[in-house]
């Protein structure tokens, strides 16, 4: 059995990022390579592939197959946005958000980016840094993505030269310093020949850090939730009724943020009654502690009204609580927003009828500058002042992203129209 | 116990360890360690199956008494005890179902106190609503006539489901929360962004709503998670002699609805099944493996030998590569 012995399944956490680029920077080639070079590939989709990169004349094997769509998108000519992919190394468990890199950029990285610990943002070589790279950049900054890759890929191209690494990452810098993003780590590779994605490879010795796989198996993750701030929005409130569990009566949810012991003081909002805990119940048991991102159900000592949509926090990390305040919107859907129209806003646990009471301004992603405009488009950013119809607890999105993120649905067909990011307050 | 689960973090108890932290002049308490990766998927998916039995009216939970849907009860406890379910266990069968499966779903069910609803294929046959070519047909694409009617009938708006994106490209591009229309038909150009976590749940009457609350596990992690949680799994899932034919590049169990053709032949040989669904379709692989832990290292053992880090011995089957294949990556 010692095979067996030394294989892991502790892969103790897990890290779900993005990549940011076109086809022509190399992004499903780089995908590929991770999965190739990690040897999450199974044999026979690295012969279909084999035989299919033959067949169209090609000399080595053509990794950016691997993420090739479904027939039905070629057949179609359509690309569907968001597609996840999954690999194990010994030491952590990855999930790709994967978007295509042409039509409605921004939409779909947004999409991706919202869950995602980590970026990795393609350059080429050859081109350095884009409008496309701070389109990137931007959107990374605005989701608030904790980490940024910057891959600078393509370096067999530029004879690895060492000159042409260092002027990318100087104007990137220069760049992101504007969009206040920290924890940027450059790296040159090629990401055809695996260079620097998973081995060292030994045509970039002078390049002294982290080779991609190195650093996503390394980068620390667990403060990427806000762990300051307790903030439990009431899911479901589990009321059994059976004889033994007569006055049982339970909230159950998730900490989005921060801990929570027995005996803490929380405040119920938005009607602001306090109370203490009394339990923290799950099904193996109950236990004295529990920290975002659990799921538990909480008990308290006094005898409330709590429903579901309500947040319970700690009395002393309160959030704001309110029925206006100002935010990003990243518009999704076809039909423009119409000022004129109510819409729904999904906080949390909470849906309340929502107006976008004015339009600040729209960013031009490509330029950072505002604009003056009366509606927002699909893919457009724009900052906004809303109403909702009923008080939410929240914080800024900065602070918290848990508790300061939504999203906008439209009442007549039911789609999802916009993701919202709530601002700092001015004062 | 055994080595696989020695002094593994992923294995033990939940709950985080805290760790005194001076902050100031205060001490300050905070939480010291991420949560494991079982703990983060599971974690995801109570919050799934809460957001279902809240915003939606009438949900079910699709139960076949395989092993991503004994995950899923598993992780509905999880989710709503000490209450009950919000909603009742279904299952459409094909009539074609392995009898042991069968009888484990009916126990597990009874064990956990839920509602069962079984909706039978032949009901749809004798109604007309399904027509085969031949009776040993694979009934697998024809379930969802009667899953439709069985949504039609109690007017489900949800179905919890136990799909993975892991297991094909398509499942690749799906949402957590699905849409379907009044036709139960998937329109991939047209789903609906999904971001953070904040789920869209609103359908109008007639359409319908498919939730995969473990889309993001691995079949790597349903197994880990099987053994954590110390789940049973009928024992088709082990490793047992069983008359098999070698049709194209598998295995087929011999059963009353496989007729042999010419120059094929009965072996009795020591297999698994990695699915379990409709017997005329689910084929087994060669394996030895006849605990949990020996299904796990099969599942984790084909990229292990892939990467070269382990050198596999005579012991050890190609189970995985096997079923891998036969499943396709088409």
């Amino acid at each position: 059995m010692s095979a067996i012995d030394s294989i892991s399944f502790d892969h103790s956490e897990l890290l779900r990022f993005i990549t940011a680029g076109s086809v022509d920077d190399g992004k499903s080639t780089l995908i590929g390579r991770l999965l190739h070079d990690s040897k999450s590939i199974f044999e026979d989709q690295l012969s279909a592939i084999t035989h299919t990169s033959s067949r169209r004349g090609m000399e080595s094997v053509d990794l950016s197959l691997l993420t090739d769509g479904l027939q039905a998108e070629r057949e179609q000519g359509i690309t569907i946005d968001v597609a996840y992919r999954y690999f194990a190394t010994p030491k952590r468990k990855f999930i790709i958000a994967d978007t295509p890199g042409h039509e409605q950029y921004t939409r779909n990285m947004v999409t991706g980016a919202s869950t995602a610990n980590l970026a990795i943002i393609l350059i080429d070589a050859r081109k350095g840094v884009l409008t496309q790279s701070r389109r990137h950049a931007y959107l990374a900054s605005l989701v608030g993505i904790p980490h940024l890759v910057v891959a600078v890929n393509k370096m067999d191209l530029v004879d690895y030269s060492r000159e042409v690494f260092e002027r990318i990452c100087k104007d990137f810098a220069a760049f992101a310093a504007g969009l206040k993003l920290n924890n940027i780590a450059y790296i040159p590779m090629s990401a055809l020949n695996g260079d620097m994605v998973v081995e060292r490879g030994d045509k970039l010795n002078w390049y002294k850090g982290m080779a991609l796989m190195d650093l996503l198996e390394s980068v620390p993750i667990d403060h990427d939730i806000n762990l300051e701030d307790f903030r439990f929005p009431v899911q479901w409130v589990c009321r059994p009724q059976t004889e033994e569990l007569h006055d049982f009566r339970g909230y159950m949810g998730r900490i989005e943020s921060g801990f929570i012991s027995v005996g803490d003081a929380v405040k119920v909002l938005p009607s602001g009654l306090t109370s203490h805990i009394k339990e923290i119940v799950t099904y193996d048991g109950s236990v004295d502690d529990a920290v975002a991102p659990q799921s538990v159900t909480l008990t308290i000592e006094d005898h409330l009204d709590i429903s579901r949509g309500d947040m319970l926090v700690k009395t002393l990390e309160v959030p704001r609580v309110g029925r206006e305040f100002e935010a990003m919107l990243c518009w999704l859907s076809e039909q423009s927003l119409d000022p004129r129209r109510k819409y729904l806003v999904k906080h949390t646990t909470r849906t309340v009828k929502a107006l976008v009471s004015r339009i600040e301004y729209r960013v031009d992603i490509n330029t950072l500058n505002h604009e003056a405009v009366d509606t927002l488009k699909m893919n457009d950013i724009g900052r906004v002042s809303l109403k909702v119809q009923q008080p939410l607890a929240y914080d800024s999105y900065q602070r918290n992203h848990a508790t300061g993120s939504f999203i906008v649905i439209d009442e007549v067909n039911n789609n999802t129209v916009a993701a919202g990011m709530i601002c700092p307050a001015k004062d | 116990m055994d080595l696989i689960l020695n002094d593994k973090q992923e294995f033990a108890t939940p709950v985080p360890d805290f760790a005194m932290e001076s902050e100031g002049a205060a001490l300050k308490r905070r939480p010291a360690r991420h949560l494991g990766h079982l703990d983060a998927l599971e974690s995801e998916a109570i919050h799934i199956m809460r957001e279902v039995a809240a915003e939606c009216a009438n949900p079910a939970l699709l139960f076949s008494g395989g092993k991503d849907s004994i995950v899923l009860l598993r992780l509905a406890e999880k989710a709503f005890r000490p209450g009950r379910f919000p909603f009742p266990l279904l299952h459409v069968d094909t009539g074609h179902n392995f009898p042991e499966v069968i009888e484990f779903r009916d126990r597990r069910a009874k064990q956990l106190g839920e509602r069962l609803i079984v909706r039978s294929m032949d009901d749809s046959i004798k109604k007309g609503r399904v027509v085969l070519r031949s009776e040993n047909q694979s009934r697998n694409p024809f379930q969802s006539v009667t899953l439709l009617d069985a949504i039609a009938e109690f007017g489900f708006d949800a179905c919890i489901g136990g799909a993975r994106r892991d297991e094909e490209k398509a499942r690749a591009k799906e949402r957590i929360f699905s849409f379907r229309d009044e036709f139960g038909q998937w329109d991939p150009k047209n789903q609906r962004p999904e971001l953070w976590d904040i789920y869209n749940t609103r359908v109008h009457p007639g359409e319908n709503i498919r939730v995969f609350p473990i889309s993001n596990w691995t079949e790597l992690d349903v197994w880990e998670y099987i053994a954590r949680e110390e789940l049973e799994v009928p024992h088709i899932y082990f490793a047992h002699t069983r008359d098999v034919i070698r049709r194209g590049n598998g295995l087929l169990p011999v059963s009353h609805l496989v007729e042999l053709k010419e120059g094929e032949e009965v072996e009795n040989l020591m297999v698994r099944f990695r699915t379990v669904g409709d017997m005329s379709c689910t084929c087994p692989v060669e394996s030895i493996a006849v605990s949990v832990t020996e299904i796990i290292a099969e599942t984790a053992i084909t990229r292990i030998t892939e990467r070269g880090a382990t050198r596999m011995d005579d012991q050890t089957s190609d189970a995985s590569m096997e079923l891998r294949k036969k499943e396709g990556y088409f």
